[in-house]
């Protein structure tokens, strides 16, 4: 019988890229596998639009003015409701503490999965945001002002949120709590979102209001997966 | 020439105001089969969360081949199989995906031999099925397939023949044996008897919290 490889053998790590795209590739097989998480965000986001003008008035110039604010919180809101899902259904499994316990780097896993989070839910509000505009009647020039604001705002969403779901996971009823706990994150994102969405629909520069966001998010890319990583451990250990 | 993999010294682990185990210190040779036994409740998962480092919540020290786990920690993960509660097995995957999953996360596994695997825990033919068309068995068997794939010399299995038939178990047991042989240890909580293993050292949470025990 031939004996147990030493540790030295052992050597069929593969690299940190091919990891990266392993753990995205699994996540969005397994949301394009589960549609009704995949479209409940948009749902949630078209129907707050569409319910927006019948509530206060179907006025194109008043529309027009509120269109910046209305989508950027409707796309938090939507990026919110669907944080809790991010790491509950590994937890539930088990699969959570196979990860725990694997000796690749963990801050990898984590970014992919928030990025495949990102592209089911951020970027898919991106993409539809320019025809929900035409709806509120924003006007065209504020069109790119909001694709490019919520490109690059969308995604400091999901890693602050992915803060959020990592510490409430191991909680039956964590649903409130992230919305607590993640809120006051979003606001600067929210500030700074909608006042490039403004600033372009009046004809301003939006390069500051986009470096902005760019810096939050270049923040939050190398600082969240660490936090996210350690609040894993600890619902997992509790 | 056996040698100590895993050394615990002087655990103690409270659970809400319940001390479940104080003052335990044993040791896991290469080539041994260590069986946890006690009454439902008595901390037997606890003790293995514990052992593969998810749980934090104790004191004592562990020892992984005589250095300090918290320093040992990469080379124990890679060292290490750990068969939790939970099998760990994603539903809307399929089983060959649920495991080339695990090969890419710890480089114990080899991933050539997830088909030969996958037949061996009698799953062939379902490998491309989605693993929720499959019953509890075959399951928790996908999971257990990674036995199969594994280099790693330290088997920590939380209940592994639960909801698996008698040929099933049979054949697990012939699994354990070998890697036994080939100088592995394993570290089990089971309500069954193990047949035909060797030597197996057996642990018991409830002697050990009796008085003077």
């Amino acid at each position: 019988m031939d004996n147990l490889p030493t540790n030295q053998s052992i050597n069929r790590d593969v690299g940190v890229a091919a990891l990266f795209i392993a753990a995205l590739r699994r996540d969005l097989m397994l949301s394009l596998r589960r549609k009704s998480e995949l479209v409940n965000p948009l749902i949630f986001f078209l129907m707050v639009i569409t319910l927006f003008p019948l509530g206060v008035s179907p006025e194109p110039g008043f529309l027009a003015q509120l269109a910046p604010g209305v989508l950027w919180v409707s796309a938090l809101l939507a990026t919110l409701l669907s944080m809790d899902s991010l790491f509950r259904s590994d937890f539930d499994d088990g699969s959570l503490e196979q990860l725990l316990l694997s000796p690749q780097p963990l801050f990898i896993v984590v970014l992919a999965k928030i990025a495949a989070h990102w592209m089911m839910t951020g970027l898919a509000l991106t993409l539809v945001a320019p025809l929900i505009g035409v709806m509120l009647f924003l006007p065209s020039e504020g069109m790119p002002g909001l694709m490019l604001s919520l490109l690059l705002g969308t995604p400091t969403l999901s890693l602050v949120g992915a803060i959020g779901a990592a510490l409430t996971v191991g909680l039956r009823k964590g649903g409130v709590l992230i919305s607590l706990l993640v809120l006051p994150l979003y606001i600067p994102v929210l500030i700074f979102g909608t006042g490039a969405v403004q600033a372009a629909v009046t004809g301003l520069p939006i390069g500051g209001y986009l470096a902005l966001l760019g810096a939050l998010l270049a923040l939050g890319i190398t600082l969240a997966p660490l936090a996210v990583a350690a609040a894993l451990r600890i619902s997992v250990s509790g | 020439m056996s040698e100590v993999l895993l050394r615990v010294e002087k655990l103690f682990c409270e659970r809400d105001d319940r001390v479940l185990f104080d003052g335990l210190s044993f040791s896991v040779d290469s080539g041994e089969i260590v069986q946890i036994e006690g009454a439902n409740g008595s901390g037997k998962t606890t003790l293995l969360r514990i052992l593969s480092g998810l749980s934090r919540n104790y004191e004592g020290d562990i020892f992984w081949r005589e250095e300090p786990v918290e320093q040992a920690r990469d080379r124990y993960c890679r060292e290490l199989l750990y068969f939790g509660h939970q099998p760990g097995v994603k539903a809307l995957l399929s089983a060959e995906e649920n495991l080339r999953w695990y090969c890419a996360l710890s480089p114990s596994l080899d991933p050539s031999r997830i088909r030969a695997a996958l037949a061996e825990v009698g799953l062939s033919g379902f490998e491309d099925v989605p693993c929720h068309t499959l019953s509890a068995g075959q399951h928790r068997r996908v999971s257990l397939a990674r036995l199969y794939l594994s280099d790693a010399p330290l088997w920590i299995l939380d209940e592994p023949f639960t909801a698996i038939d008698k040929r099933g178990v049979a054949a697990k047991e012939a699994l354990i044996g070998r890697h036994i042989a080939r100088g592995g240890s394993v570290i089990l909580t089971t309500h069954q008897d193990l047949q035909g293993s060797g030597a197996v050292r057996r642990i018991n949470l409830d002697k050990q919290m009796e008085p003077n025990g």
